[in-house]
């Protein structure tokens, strides 16, 4: 297994959050638990971040997977104040968080991203407002300009190739006040 | 047996000459004797007293977890375009028309995942946590034992409170209850005349003082120049159902409300007898036109009372504002604003009603130390010329918040029960649509928000 360190008080903050979640009090929360937040809820990829919480199949998700899921967020810098010396890369590695990503747009795990699977995902981020055509565009130079290997679809490490100057660890990393 | 009987008679009947004497009758008449303030006193001692040996425990028992008032996590406050714009800073810039990048993902994965750990709705309606015990178990989600000494003084402050302050708050508020019953009914006998108005008001005032006492309310009212005058809209940020016995505490007001069954049916209907509030059926509420034709009737006669309405529509945590609705902004007339805020280290105020029914919140209200509340009344507002109704209301809601220093969100209360509507997040879409397609395509809607 994969360790990431989280202090006490971070872990009975998301615990209690995770309770007030719970409206069913079973231990587990649904997808509908997730949409009760209104800010999520308008979130055009709300279903997706939901999703990532649920592994394949299922429908509830216990606090044990809501902690996984969220480690992802843990700022990079904390591994090296706490010294883990665990084998394997913590979850929230750069890489990770690049995976976390990708897994956003990648609708049926296979790991690649196709043209059909970007385009619903677009479709997602702006609704009505871009038509068929334009957005097929968009798709269309996406693909073009990360695709290497010529097989029409965006790899894990195409994706990584590409967003190799972002800069992942801040962007994609939560910090708790205490 | 006899001796005992007589016994229980006579302590009864000292009992109730001392709360006729030392709490109603300065209560009818506006006057405190200062009981009140002392108490209040010597509780704020103890609560530090409380306070300090806790953060000691803390410091010795680095476990413990602390408290926090201001939020779980970091967050910026940049818009959706000011992030974006970042993010997409170190990606080589496209020339090819488009403006879409695989990284925009990222701001919306983190904003998703920020709402989950914490959100800025979902938390309005439950109780505020608070930064330090105020010795009730039930506002410390992590009570821990921490000494004898606390123990023991939390132990006695549940004695005192169930057992001494309880019992006497139950009297006074069924004399209040009563009182305004009975009263109300017999002023209501009277023909209409300025006696008749003058009376009413004065049963009004009397129950509602004896009621606070019976709450052990301590109300602080700011800037009573602009109280709310006859023919007027008195609107407040709605905490729960104590408010009214606040406001009332010190001034006449003509309730607005459904009509409902049980005590609070009695009671609606023996006040109104004497002077008039406004009741609506349930059938009548869905039709806006007749409420908002029935409300301008009231407030076109002058000699009627201010009406007090609570544009939020729902019990909010006292932490925040939410969405005041638009209805009561667009029958005219002059609003006067009033912002309330209580003190939490007292006692919660606030009424979780998926949690709690009525009963058990006054119960909770009666056994917590006090209500310790300030009100201010603000300034009169009307509507500007062209300024619509939510404009206007919105503005309203900002100068209360800004006043009771209260955070100001514009959503709805009604999402404690309802799901928020699509048209937020089709907006969230057009806008970044906005982004993708740049300003030189005819398809672009540059709308801000």
């Amino acid at each position: 297994c994969v360790c990431v360190t989280v202090s006490h008080s971070q872990i009975t903050r998301l615990y209690s959050r995770f309770h007030s979640l719970d409206k069913g009090e079973n231990g587990a929360l649904s997808r509908e638990d997730f949409q009760r937040i209104p800010e999520l809820a308008i979130n055009p990829l709300g279903d997706r971040i939901i999703n990532a919480f649920f592994p394949e199949g299922e429908d509830q998700v216990n606090f044990r997977g809501f902690m996984r899921t969220l480690a992802h967020f843990r700022p990079v810098e904390d591994n090296e104040k706490n010294k883990v010396l665990t084998p394997g890369e913590p979850l929230n590695s750069r890489t990770n968080k690049l995976l976390f990503a990708f897994r956003l747009y990648d609708l049926d795990r296979d790991d690649k991203i196709s043209r059909d699977e970007l385009l619903q995902v677009l479709r997602m981020m702006v609704g009505v407002n871009i038509s068929d055509e334009q957005l097929g565009s968009i798709a269309d130079r996406t693909i073009q300009e990360a695709d290497t290997n010529g097989d029409m679809c965006i790899s894990f490490n195409e994706f990584t190739k590409v967003l190799e100057k972002v800069d992942v660890e801040q962007k994609m990393s939560i910090r708790f006040l205490h | 047996m006899e001796g005992a009987w007589d016994v229980a008679l006579v302590l009864f009947q000292v009992w109730l000459s001392i709360v006729v004497g030392l709490i109603m009758l300065p209560a009818m008449f506006g006057v405190s004797l200062g009981f009140t303030d002392i108490y209040i006193k010597v509780l704020v001692k103890i609560l530090e007293w409380a306070t300090l040996r806790i953060q000691r425990g803390q410091r010795e028992q680095p476990t413990l977890p602390s408290q926090s008032a201001n939020g779980i996590i970091e967050k910026k406050d940049g818009s959706m375009e000011e992030e974006i714009e970042e993010l997409r800073r170190s990606h080589p810039k496209n020339l090819a028309g488009g403006d879409f990048t695989l990284c925009d993902v990222f701001y919306f994965c983190k904003n998703g995942i920020e709402n989950i750990v914490e959100d800025q709705v979902t938390q309005r309606f439950t109780s505020e946590e608070l930064a330090s015990w105020n010795l009730l178990t039930r506002t410390n989600n992590n009570f821990r034992y921490i000494s004898v000494r606390l123990t023991i003084i939390w132990g006695l402050g549940v004695f005192i409170r169930y057992c001494i302050l309880l019992p006497l708050r139950i009297t006074l508020a069924a004399i209040g209850l009563s009182w305004l019953v009975i009263g109300t009914t017999l002023v209501g006998l009277l023909p209409n005349s300025n006696a008749k108005s003058w009376l009413s008001d004065l049963v009004h005032i009397t129950c509602y003082r004896i009621c606070a006492r019976g709450l052990s309310a301590t109300i602080r009212y700011h800037n009573k120049e602009n109280r709310p005058k006859k023919g007027g809209i008195c609107v407040a940020n709605h905490t729960s159902p104590i408010d009214i016995v606040i406001l009332a505490n010190d001034g006449c007001y003509a309730m607005v409300g459904q009509v409902h069954g049980g005590l609070l049916g009695v009671i609606q209907r023996s006040i109104v007898r004497s002077c008039p509030h406004v009741w609506f059926e349930r059938s009548e509420m869905k039709d806006r036109h007749a409420v908002a034709k029935r409300l301008k009737d009231h407030i076109a006669d002058k000699t009627k009372l201010p009406i007090l309405i609570f544009p939020e529509g729902t019990c909010i945590n006292n932490t925040s504002v939410m969405m005041f609705k638009k209805g009561s902004f667009e029958i005219g007339g002059t609003i006067y604003p009033v912002a309330i805020k209580y003190d939490p280290q007292f006692g919660d105020a606030f009424w979780n009603s998926a949690k709690y029914n009525m009963v058990s919140y006054i119960l909770r209200m009666m056994t917590s130390w006090a209500i310790v509340c300030n009100v201010w009344y603000l300034p009169p507002m009307t509507r500007q010329d062209g300024e619509d109704a939510v404009d206007f209301a919105n503005r309203v809601k900002s100068a209360i918040a800004y006043q009771g220093g209260l955070v100001d969100l514009f959503w709805d209360g009604g999402l404690k029960r309802a799901k928020v509507k699509e048209s937020y997040k089709e907006e969230q879409q057009k806008m970044y649509s906005s982004m993708i397609v740049g300003s030189d395509s005819h398809e672009a809607f540059v709308d801000p928000m």
